[in-house]
């Protein structure tokens, strides 16, 4: 082709339409699509549960009304706690839980990103600290610290109830894992910030308080919501130890009358828990990158 | 005159990179001496370590006389007498106009709040944005924040002010508001050392002139000295490729 061509090719208008097919799902008729593909994947899911082989048993052990209301509430009389009653121990754990780790993360984030050389064997530790403890299963730490401590005969320590042990535990896990997102949090504050208030003459202290931790809230909230939605569930460890919370009451619930109904309703009342926490957290992120790019 | 700040055979190592390479330089009151020099040269190393923000290998730096190297200098004591502005302003994004001025002479001088106010809002007025106080650095453009950022460290009544290119990071048609304001601040006598890459301002504004290049001081002199007449193949080579 010559130029010439090549320059009234490009004077007939090029296709821009979408293929026909795709036209279909445009405005109502895509919502009518999406109505549609919606109750066909819901109904597929009803079908398996209904018509499956071993459909009927699963509904009868798992999602039996009778047994799900009855484990709810428990009865006292046959010994059995109620799963409801046991979520108010679940939800008591995770917010004493939740104000410690809080606190405990910024002491050790603090203290690791500290320059004092005075400070610095709390640095080594602390550090250490976040290694270690974000390193080893939850689990373990739970049996070290249950078991541990009794063991070692040290009086007030190791005198304490499952709960206690529980909350230490959960606290001393999760204080590593907060602790390195306060880190991030204030890594995330660009460096010229720093640099401008200390050539105010604001101290090391007046700096963070003033001008890093204000900036790194915003940045920190999002992964520490995140962080307190696995405490939550983490919470359900205590059964460990036969602290009766929800999953030791459907536990004892299911080994008294042969049906697992109450794991689902621990299940469901997690679920309860969580999911506006869950739902909100990814509302902050999508609020936060909506801003991000608006200011870009 | 009086010496303000005066270094003296200054070397600032980056692990092997010898980025100063003795510099000594001073600076007297009411005196605007100008740093040119190629990027990488270490005029922002040599700002950055005249207020303690980087530490120093060998030399000394003494500010009115007194060492700032001695080990029982107080490093927030000396910045509070030594204004710095930056290339990229570095305002802080979470408080307004007047919050960023105020912040330093309310927390690290712990000044009288409504009088610190007052003289935060003249300073505004004298820059003309005086009505922006309450908004978000984000809403300014690049001069009106780079103006804001001189007038923070301005808030600071120090001795002497640090520049490090600070019009660099501006549109062209923005150089200008900034460039005026600190003509204003040479003619009304205050001290500057000011590292740029603005030959005509550093022409118009400049007591002395210091060429640095690679590290080294390699000629210091009147503006006249420096861009009619310059001693050395050095500074004529770099000033001819500027132009
Ligand atoms: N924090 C640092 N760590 C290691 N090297 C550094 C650091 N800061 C600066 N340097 C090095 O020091 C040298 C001088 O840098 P400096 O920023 O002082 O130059 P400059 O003259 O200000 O350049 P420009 O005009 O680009 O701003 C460069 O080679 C740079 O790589
Ligand atoms: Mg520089």
């Amino acid at each position: 082709m010559s130029l010439e061509q090549e320059a009234d090719a490009l004077q007939t208008p090029p296709r821009l339409f979408l293929p026909r097919r795709r036209q279909l799902l445009i405005g109502r008729r895509g919502l009518v699509a999406s109505t549609l593909s919606t109750l066909l994947v819901l109904g597929g899911l009803v079908a398996v549960f209904y018509l499956a082989p071993g459909g009927a048993s699963v509904r009868f052990f798992f999602f039996n009304p009778h047994h799900m209301w009855h484990s709810f509430i428990g009865d006292p009389r046959q010994g059995l706690s109620s799963v409801g009653r046991g979520l108010i121990v679940n939800i008591w754990i995770f917010l004493v839980c939740e104000v410690l780790v809080l606190f405990f993360g910024l002491i050790i984030a603090w203290t690791r990103m500290s320059q004092s050389p005075v400070l610095l064997p709390f640095r080594i530790l602390s550090t250490t600290y976040t290694d270690v403890f974000r390193g080893i299963p939850i689990l373990l730490v739970f049996f070290l610290v249950g078991d541990g401590l009794p063991a070692l005969q040290l009086g007030f320590l190791s005198n304490q109830s499952p709960a206690v042990y529980g909350c230490m535990s959960l606290t001393i896990t999760y204080s590593a894992y907060v602790a390195e997102v306060y880190r991030a949090g204030i890594n995330s504050v660009p460096h010229g910030q720093t640099l401008a208030a200390r050539s105010l003459g604001l101290t090391h202290y007046a700096t963070m308080r003033r001008v890093i931790l204000p900036q790194a809230v915003r940045t920190v909230i999002p992964p520490l919501l995140n962080d307190f939605i696995s405490l939550q569930k983490d919470t359900a460890l205590l059964s460990i130890f036969g602290a009766i919370e929800a999953v030791r009451a459907a536990g004892i619930y299911a080994s008294t009358e042969f049906n697992f109904s109450g794991y689902v309703v621990a299940a469901l009342l997690f679920l309860i828990l969580t999911i506006p926490m869950t739902r909100y957290t990814d509302h902050l992120i999508a609020r936060d990158r909506s801003l991000r790019l608006a200011a870009a | 005159m009086e010496t303000v700040l005066e270094l003296n055979a200054v070397v600032k190592r980056f692990g092997d990179n010898e980025v100063l390479r003795g510099v000594s330089l001073s600076l007297h009151r009411h005196e605007v001496v100008c740093l040119i020099g190629a990027s990488g040269s270490g005029k922002s190393t040599l700002l950055r370590c005249a207020n303690l923000l980087e530490t120093v290998d060998e030399g000394s730096i003494s500010l009115f006389g007194q060492s700032l190297l001695s080990p029982h200098i107080d490093p927030d004591l000396v910045r509070r007498h030594i204004g710095m502005v930056f290339q990229s302003f570095n305002l802080f994004p979470h408080l307004s106009v007047l919050e960023n001025i105020l912040i330093g002479p309310l927390h690290a001088l712990k000044r009288d709040g409504d009088e610190v106010r007052e003289e935060a809002l003249a300073l505004l007025e004298r820059i003309g944005l005086r009505d922006r106080a309450d908004d978000f650095p984000d809403r300014l453009s690049g001069g009106q924040q780079q103006r804001v950022a001189i007038v923070r460290a301005l808030a600071m009544r120090p001795s002497l002010l640090l520049l490090d290119e600070v019009t660099s990071a501006l549109d062209p048609t923005l150089v200008g508001e900034v460039l005026d304001l600190l003509r204003d601040l040479a003619r009304s006598g205050t001290t500057m050392l000011i590292a740029t890459h603005e030959m005509n301002f550093a022409r118009d504004v400049a007591h002395q002139v210091a060429y640095l290049d690679h590290g080294v001081l390699v000629e210091q002199g009147t503006p006249e000295q420096i861009f009619v007449s310059p001693r050395h193949e050095a500074t004529r080579t770099f000033l001819d490729r500027v132009r």
